[in-house]
């Protein structure tokens, strides 16, 4: 065997001619391609920005009585006033700061449970997967309004409660999706080659197989902000709101009752939710777009 | 001098529905510091087994059912979950068949050796990506400081089992096992990687296990080796003696299979066919007690049938063989 002639030759691999670009660089950059992803993204940057900065533009407070009930969309007031004469615009610039940071930290508390509980069950398999499956098909199989509206009612009608029930009903579909990801990565060649480098399941866990089982997870965490953000307006709706702070859902559950007569009481932070939700579900068709040719590439 | 690894009565089965089935029977071997024992034979005899049970790396449902496995005296299979992430990948490392899936996608090549070296030699992020450009260099790779912040699909199968070479040898271990660390790569580039693992056991004296169907590699690389048939080892000895006077009908057989051994690599290419071996490895669980070569032995007789595979007989200080007629055979 004295082959050793022109090995360079042999191997083809081109240098990195820019400094290599990272997996998730990439993904940004592919990101950027999807129309579908970047409309979503304007839209929702566009929605914060304007709960974030609406107040000091807009200085009636969503709370007040600022005119008389029932004012329709005019010169009085822009988008018109509830049955109580609460500003409808700053309803809905007070609102989403609310709505939007319900469904931000439940989207949070339902990623952080799911992917715990299905990267256990899927890395670990044997009995404590045969528990957390049976855990998370209990989970499933109960009809989660219910469920959460009996949370809500049980601890309180406040911003926190609702946010966590959401949280707590919401995870199994994460859970599932964690666990399928783990099943199909925790034998593949590079976890087996760094278990023989000398890794704990500690790290296999989080450093070796999550980050890889990341681009799915982010797809479901995207979506289960708007879900989160349908959930807090069904429960509103019901009228297992927090009266105390002004939501999307919130004005929407108050003025049900009205909309007939006062169309805008309620069309209004409808579209909002609408809106929002139709943002984020394309962001979400946007990273799976970034994920999918790259998984395929990658083989 | 004791040797670095000391395989000893190695029995391994599979916990299966229609009860527990032996893979592996009483496998001993040992390799000394700096010298290289090949484990061959066809597929499914037994060799990965032989590998992942030294490793502590079995699949789910395959249990050490006896034997031993001295890793510089100590004892792998009885080690704490603990000591044993202390031994792999510092005193015992691996490298797999597959360079193209063996390494993380996320992470950069220098990342991933320097890991190693993070958490055996307790070195900073910076540090251990220093040192890994030297690893780089020293299984070759070219522009090796630019590689070290490319990602694995950047790479080359033969560079990314540079890479996993560099890896494996990062922490200097006493046991390198190469599991057919070639099969995935091309023809020139085997010979290059066989090369350079000859090359870096020269300078690092690790003991290597390798597993390959290469018997020219063999020849060339291997001071000893082990031939295993069904999960049963049925010649062992000298690289030089077995390949020169194979004993066992199967080892005569694989030897017939590559007729231009003897006439060195340069007619590597040649494919002409004396012999094939006729019929098929018996699968799991359809082994009997008898000699496991049987079905297919040309020499078989009745007391092959009537006996139990027939104890490894050392046959001189070089080679010992499991056949009861191997003093006809090969006389
Ligand atoms: N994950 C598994 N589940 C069930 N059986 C397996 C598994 N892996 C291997 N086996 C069986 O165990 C036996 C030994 O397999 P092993 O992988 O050690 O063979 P090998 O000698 O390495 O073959 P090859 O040359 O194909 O790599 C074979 O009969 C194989 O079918
Ligand atoms: S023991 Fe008998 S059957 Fe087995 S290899 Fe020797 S001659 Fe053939
Ligand atoms: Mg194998």
């Amino acid at each position: 065997m004295s082959t050793m002639e022109a090995p360079r030759a042999r191997e083809p691999s081109a240098l990195p001619s820019r400094p290599a670009a990272s997996p998730l660089a990439a993904m940004l950059r592919q990101f950027g391609r999807s129309p579908a992803g970047v409309i979503g993204a304007i839209v929702l940057l566009a929605l914060v920005l304007i709960t974030l900065l609406g107040p000091t533009f807009y200085g009636i407070d969503p709370l007040d009585l600022a005119g008389a009930p029932f004012t329709p969309p005019g010169a009085d007031a822009w988008l018109g006033t509830d049955y109580l004469g609460r500003d409808i615009l700053a309803g809905l610039i007070y609102g989403g700061r609310a709505t939007l940071t319900v469904g931000g930290v439940a989207a949070v508390i339902t990623i952080v449970i799911g992917v715990t509980v299905g990267a256990l069950a899927g890395f670990f398999g044997g009995a404590v997967d045969t528990a957390l499956v049976k855990l998370t098909e209990f989970f499933q199989i109960l009809p989660s309004l219910l469920f959460a509206m009996v949370l809500v009612t049980l601890f309180g009608q406040t911003l926190t409660t609702i946010t966590i029930a959401i949280g707590v009903v919401s995870w199994p579909t994460a859970a599932r999706l964690t666990r399928a990801e783990f099943l199909r990565l925790r034998n593949l060649d590079f976890v087996k080659a760094s278990r023989a480098a000398g890794a704990g399941n500690g790290h296999l866990i989080l450093r070796v197989v999550l980050p890889n089982a990341l681009p799915p997870i982010i797809v479901s965490a995207t979506l289960a902000i708007g879900v989160a953000i349908l959930f807090e307006g069904g429960l509103s709706f019901l009228g297992l709101g927090d009266p105390n702070t002004m939501s999307w859902g919130l004005m929407i559950g108050q003025n049900r009752n009205y909309v007939l007569d006062s169309w805008w009481t309620v069309t209004f932070p409808g579209a909002a939710i609408f809106i929002a939700v139709l943002a984020i579900s394309l962001i979400g068709d946007g990273i799976n777009d970034a994920i999918n040719p790259r998984l395929r590439k990658r083989g | 001098m004791s040797p670095v690894l000391s395989v000893q009565n190695l029995s391994v089965a599979m916990k299966g529905a229609s009860g527990i089935v032996p893979v592996l029977e009483h496998l001993s071997f040992d390799v000394a510091q700096g010298k290289t024992m090949a484990l061959v034979g066809e597929s499914g005899c037994g060799k990965s087994m032989t590998a992942l049970a030294i490793m502590r790396l079995l699949p789910e449902d395959f249990v050490v059912t006896s034997g031993r496995v001295l890793l510089d005296g100590e004892n792998v299979l009885a080690a704490a979950p603990q000591a044993l992430r202390g031994l792999r990948g510092n005193k015992m490392s691996m490298i797999f068949q597959e360079p193209m899936t063996a390494l993380n996608p996320l992470y950069t090549v220098g990342d991933q050796i320097g890991e190693v070296l993070r958490q055996h030699r307790g070195l900073g992020r910076r540090d251990a990506t220093e040192q890994a450009i030297g690893f780089l260099k020293a299984v070759q790779i070219p522009a090796a400081e630019a590689r070290v912040h490319a990602y694995p699909h950047q790479l080359s199968g033969g560079m990314r089992q540079r890479v996993m070479i560099a890896m494996a040898l990062a922490c200097k271990p006493k046991l390198l096992i190469a599991d057919e660390p070639t099969t995935a790569l091309d023809v020139t580039v085997q010979a290059q990687i066989f090369d350079l693992l000859s090359e870096l056991q020269d300078d690092t004296d690790t003991a290597i296990v390798l597993i390959t169907h290469d018997l020219g590699a063999v020849a060339e690389l291997a001071d000893d080796v082990a031939v295993l048939y069904a999960g049963r080892c049925i010649e062992k000895g000298s690289s030089q003696e077995v390949i020169a006077h194979a004993r066992h009908p199967y080892t005569r057989g694989l030897m017939a299979c590559v007729p231009h051994l003897h006439l060195g690599p340069a007619a590597a290419n040649v494919q002409r066919e004396l012999e094939e071996i006729p019929g098929m490895v018996p699968p799991l669980g359809a082994r009997g007690a008898e000699c496991a070569f049987l079905p297919r032995c040309a020499f078989a007789i009745d007391v092959c049938r009537a006996q139990p595979q027939p104890p490894l007989d050392v046959v001189d200080a070089h080679a010992a063989v499991s056949c009861w007629r191997h003093r006809e055979i090969a006389p």
